[in-house]
């Protein structure tokens, strides 16, 4: 069933872009009152990652009132105990429960097997079920502005990149901010470092300066901690922020940060259940449906590549601009994506190989 | 004394951490409360238990049986990432294949797997004469990292949409519920037989005998033949395999697949858990279910009265801190006990188990 | 490569060895003293938030690195009190302060996420730090250069001086050690107070120099290198400081590495290369030397005053 699931995704995702509606409709009367429970595989308190998710929760709160009430269970491993706390929450009256990172799927998808009367959201998989949704960010479109940032403001014409492990969400944020800065500079080069964990703020600092004595003039990272803005706060290069705005740790480096602004989606899926017509739904979301955004551009930036991150910004609400538009041409310099074409959604998702530029 | 230590140090533990997490702003005794005593008047709480203090309790078992020796295996968290890796090797090799030959097979190479780990530091230590309690920890750490390999490169799912994990294991690749329409697979009785069996193993044999006097008086044990060498392997194959057998038990019970994810301290919260039921299997099996508690309940008292997870593990701090405090009521018997005659003293001094020794070098 | 560069990877070298160096010749002399104490890594988050939150409240970074050593030294009296007084299992005492320190310190620690702090300058005149040789010798942190004298000073105490040669006595035979009328007991609590006051100067040399700022498990598992390092060093501060330098050269010649576009290896090998270096050196002194590795005899054991 996980196959027909699978294909599902990528037949749903090549046809229709945004939203394709999974299964049938498992409760149907509206309620007066919701109660959501959301897990976290890190601690609120990591400024990153799971601190966005529960931003997310807090502006649900705020905008739903007394409609709603939440919970939240930090530091949850990925695996059995992620499955357990996911059943103690649909145990405990939660009419919808978030499970928000990859690892919690397949146990989202156990429970919700077992509590069809219970609505589950997991966040950056593929699987769905009758009353599992699924849901994602399109990051890379924020990782285009980042990209056409660093591309202008790049002397070097070179940037560093931090990431932490190989995965297709990885990639193609590598993939775009390249993409972007090389349209604004053919030659840019973006130069990775794996640090092959999530969060380490002594590894993440130490690449950062690798990284700065080979000559790179920007930082840009996947990992979570903001140890490597504060390394190119003190090299006096700029950097930009994970998941959230940054800018206390770095005034000066930070140029604007992608954050990760999840409680519009969870408003929505709430506000559905109020109604009495939530249905289990396999979105990717972006800048347009406003779970997306920049933080607000550094007043060190130029007013030229400001206008030009802010157009970037404009015109992917708008839908006219796509980062992954032909011609692409992979690190050998082949052509693998013809011009004008885009690529499709079910092929970003699996997404393992590098565009030209990216040395790796 | 035996049973009094225990339940001295959790009651202790309520107590403060009652007054600590009051005085940090928390609602102290709603924490005790929440975490405590609420799972235990429900009994889908009492299913996340048993699964969750299954792994716990069997591996604590072996290293029990260890610590008994003066063998210092603090590897088990790598032992039970290489069971837990010997078993997934076998199930993606059967993929396609069905039978209900397969997962015995899973989980014998998975208790081999977790022998294998542990024969590293069996082998230095024997010949070399190396402290197991590094070598053990060091191997935790390769384990990790061989773990990360593989499931970023030869054994990631080909359908995984390039993500670091295996594919699902088949249903003759998972273990089955020993009571339907609840949550308990074959590894819990499993882990409760093992105790048990370990039990009757260290109070009825010449095995346990040897196990027990190599601990308490490595002079006598050499005189009586019993060898340090073969004490130390056998020590360190029923943490090792003990360890390897609760991994993969975790990966084809509970996860059904194998994922970077997959170590979670159980091979350190085991070292726990045999302190806390006093190196003895029956008590392990409670420890195991104590401990497993603090999580349970932790968990429900983040969401009842938003309890930070970092709790958690000050409470289960504390219950050691206090269970290692209180064992001295038990020892102080034994040295006020010296003023009596030196013979009975003497085999009263060798009876008490030499807990704090670790055998340098 | 050209003088800048290797300037700048020497510099990062010498930060990334800086809090391993310390909290490693900490519990360099608590081994020494016959006692094992895995509880390093709960200590230096101890030190990194007590640093941290000293730092910001006061606006002083040394006020905040002796706050670090004070908070962690008194987690480690904890641990002395357990093993020494009430003769408790080192393992299990140990493995129980690093889940306390790791909880502790989040707790703690949680008003202080998501700001930085005030960190320590170089101390030596901007002049002379203009050039890139210059900045070699006079542009780091000073508790680089902390870690260096440390080095020295614990050599000396362990080699040269009295006192250092009755803790190395203690922590071969303490019954002996007992018996000629050397404080057993004692010369182990100051061993173990020193260790955790490293622990925690090394903690808040993340929180306040490497990375300013606190968020929950800042060390990412340092204080279990620094055990590691202990035992590769064979107990000697010299290999200690060689050590900690070497690990941090691989760690950042890694890095470089990778930013230049080599990507020989596979990661995962890398990283569990220190481990596996550790169990071949353990192996090879064992060897070399049956049956001692150098390392303190009572490594471990409870001391009993009676004999």
């Amino acid at each position: 069933m996980f196959e027909t699931n699978r294909r599902r995704l990528l037949a749903g995702a090549a046809t229709l872009a945004a939203t394709s509606v999974v299964g049938l409709p498992a409760r149907a009367q509206g309620k007066d009152k919701v109660k959501a429970a959301f897990v976290y595989v890190g601690p609120v308190g990591d400024y990153g990652y799971s601190f966005a998710h529960d931003q997310g929760r807090k502006f649900l709160e705020k905008e739903l009132g007394d409609k709603v009430e939440t919970s939240f269970v930090e530091n949850v491993a990925e695996g059995p105990d992620a499955e357990r706390v996911i059943r103690q929450l649909a145990q405990g009256g939660n009419d919808i429960v978030f499970t928000t990172s990859f690892g919690f799927m397949n146990p989202t998808l156990k429970v919700a097997k077992q509590f069809p009367n219970v609505a589950f959201d997991h966040a950056t998989g593929y699987k769905t079920a009758d009353n599992m949704g699924a849901y994602n960010s399109r990051f890379y479109q924020g990782r285009a502005v980042l990209g056409t940032i660093a591309g202008m403001m790049s002397k070097a014409g070179q940037g560093g990149y931090i990431a932490s492990f190989p995965i297709p969400e990885v990639v193609m944020g590598i993939n775009a901010f390249t993409l972007a800065a090389r349209a604004v500079n053919p030659d840019f080069v973006t130069k990775v470092v794996w640090v092959n964990s999530w969060y380490d703020p002594a590894k993440e600092a130490d690449a950062a300066k690798a990284l700065l004595s080979q000559g790179v003039d920007v930082i840009s990272q996947h990992t979570d901690s903001p140890a490597p803005l504060q390394a190119a706060e003190e090299a006096g290069v700029i950097a930009f922020g994970q998941a959230w705005d940054m800018s206390s740790f770095a005034p000066k480096a930070h140029m604007t940060a992608i954050v990760d602004h999840w409680g519009p989606y969870y408003v929505d899926e709430v506000k559905k259940l109020l109604a009495g017509d939530w249905k289990p739904r396999d979105i990717w979301w972006g800048m347009q449906e406003d779970i997306l955004e920049m933080a607000p551009f550094n007043d060190a930036m130029p007013d030229d590549v400001k206008a030009a991150a802010q157009k970037i910004v404009d015109e992917t609400k708008a839908g006219t601009y796509e980062v992954f538009t032909g011609p692409i041409k992979n690190q050998a310099g082949e052509e693998k994506v013809a011009d004008g074409e885009k690529i499709p959604d079910g092929d970003l998702l699996k997404m393992d190989w590098y565009v030209e530029g990216v040395q790796s | 004394m035996m049973l009094a230590a225990p339940v001295i140090a959790v009651v202790l533990t309520l107590i403060v951490g009652a007054v600590l997490f009051t005085l940090l702003g928390h609602d102290g005794f709603g924490a005790v409360v929440e975490i405590f005593v609420k799972p235990l008047f429900n009994l889908y709480r009492w299913q996340d238990l048993l699964v969750k203090a299954a792994p716990l309790a069997m591996i604590a078992t072996g290293l029990a049986i260890g610590f008994r020796a003066n063998v210092w295996n603090i590897g088990a968290e790598g032992q039970y990432i290489l069971g837990g890796l010997a078993g997934t090797g076998v199930a993606l090799a059967t993929l396609d294949m069905s039978g209900s030959w397969i997962l015995p097979l899973m989980l014998v190479c998975g208790i081999l797997g977790g022998m294998v780990w542990a024969a590293v530091p069996a082998i230095l230590k024997t010949t070399l004469g190396v402290n197991e309690i590094l070598t053990s920890l060091m191997l935790n750490y390769v384990a990790i990292q061989l773990l990360f390999y593989l499931m970023r490169g030869p054994w990631k799912d080909p359908e995984g949409f390039n993500f670091p994990q295996t594919a699902m294991f088949s249903a003759d690749q998972t273990l089955p519920m020993i009571v339907p329409g609840t949550l308990i697979h074959l590894g819990v009785p499993l882990a409760a037989a093992v105790a048990l069996t370990a039990f009757a193993v260290m109070t009825r044999t010449i095995t346990g005998f040897q196990i027990k006097v190599v601990g308490l008086a490595p002079k006598a044990a050499a005189f009586g033949g019993f060898g340090a060498a073969s004490t130390v392997w056998i020590a360190l194959m029923a943490g090792g395999g003990l360890a390897g057998f609760a991994g993969i038990l975790e990966a084809s019970g509970p996860f059904g697949q194998m994922v970077p994810q997959f170590p979670t301290g159980y091979g350190y919260t085991a070292i726990i858990v045999a302190f806390l039921g006093r190196l003895n299997p029956l008590g392990i099996l409670a420890a195991a279910l104590v401990l497993a508690l603090t999580y349970v309940g932790g968990e429900s008292a983040q969401t009842t009265i938003g309890l930070p997870s970092a709790a958690t593990g000050v409470f289960q701090a504390m219950m050691l801190f206090f269970l290692l405090a209180t064992d001295i009521l038990v020892r102080y018997r034994v040295v006020s006990g010296r003023a009596a005659p030196a013979p009975k003293a003497a085999a009263a001094k060798e009876a008490e188990p030499a807990k704090g020794k670790a055998v340098a070098a | 490569m050209n003088l800048d560069l290797l300037v700048a990877i020497l510099m990062t070298v010498a930060g990334a060895a800086t809090p391993l160096l310390i909290a490693g010749l900490g519990e360099l002399v608590v081994e020494k003293s016959g006692v094992l104490n895995l509880g390093v890594e709960g200590m230096m988050l101890i030190g990194a938030v007590t640093g941290f939150a000293v730092a910001t409240s006061t606006g002083i970074p040394v006020l905040g690195a002796l706050a670090a050593m004070g908070a962690a030294a008194a987690a480690s009296m904890i641990f002395a009190v357990l093993v020494l007084t009430l003769m408790a299992n080192q393992v299990a005492t140990g493995l129980a302060l690093t889940i306390f320190g790791t909880g502790v310190s989040a707790l703690i620690g949680a008003p202080f996420v998501g700001i930085t702090t005030p960190t320590f300058g170089t101390i030596f005149p901007e002049a002379l730090t203009a050039s890139p040789l210059l900045r070699l010798v006079f542009g780091h942190s000073p508790l680089v250069y902390f870690g260096l004298i440390l080095t020295v000073a614990v050599a000396w105490f362990l080699n040269r001086s009295r006192a250092g040669l009755i803790l190395r006595a203690v922590g071969e035979s303490d019954s002996a050690a007992h018996a000629i009328g050397y404080p057993v007991l004692k010369v182990r609590y100051l061993a173990i107070l020193f260790g955790g006051a490293m622990a925690g100067l090394a903690g808040s040399y993340y929180s306040l120099v490497l990375t300013p700022m606190w968020a929950e498990r800042l060390t990412a598992g340092r204080g279990w290198i620094a055990i590691a390092l202990v035992v590769f060093a064979s107990w000697r501060p010299g290999r200690m400081l060689a050590g900690a330098y070497l690990f941090g050269l691989v760690i950042t010649m890694e890095l470089q590495a990778k930013a230049a576009g080599f990507n020989m290896f596979a990661p995962e090998l890398l990283a569990a290369l220190p481990y596996l270096a550790t169990i071949a050196v353990l192996a090879i002194i064992s060897a070399a030397k049956r049956g001692g590795a150098n390392a303190p005899a009572c490594l471990g054991k409870p001391f009993r005053a009676a004999a």
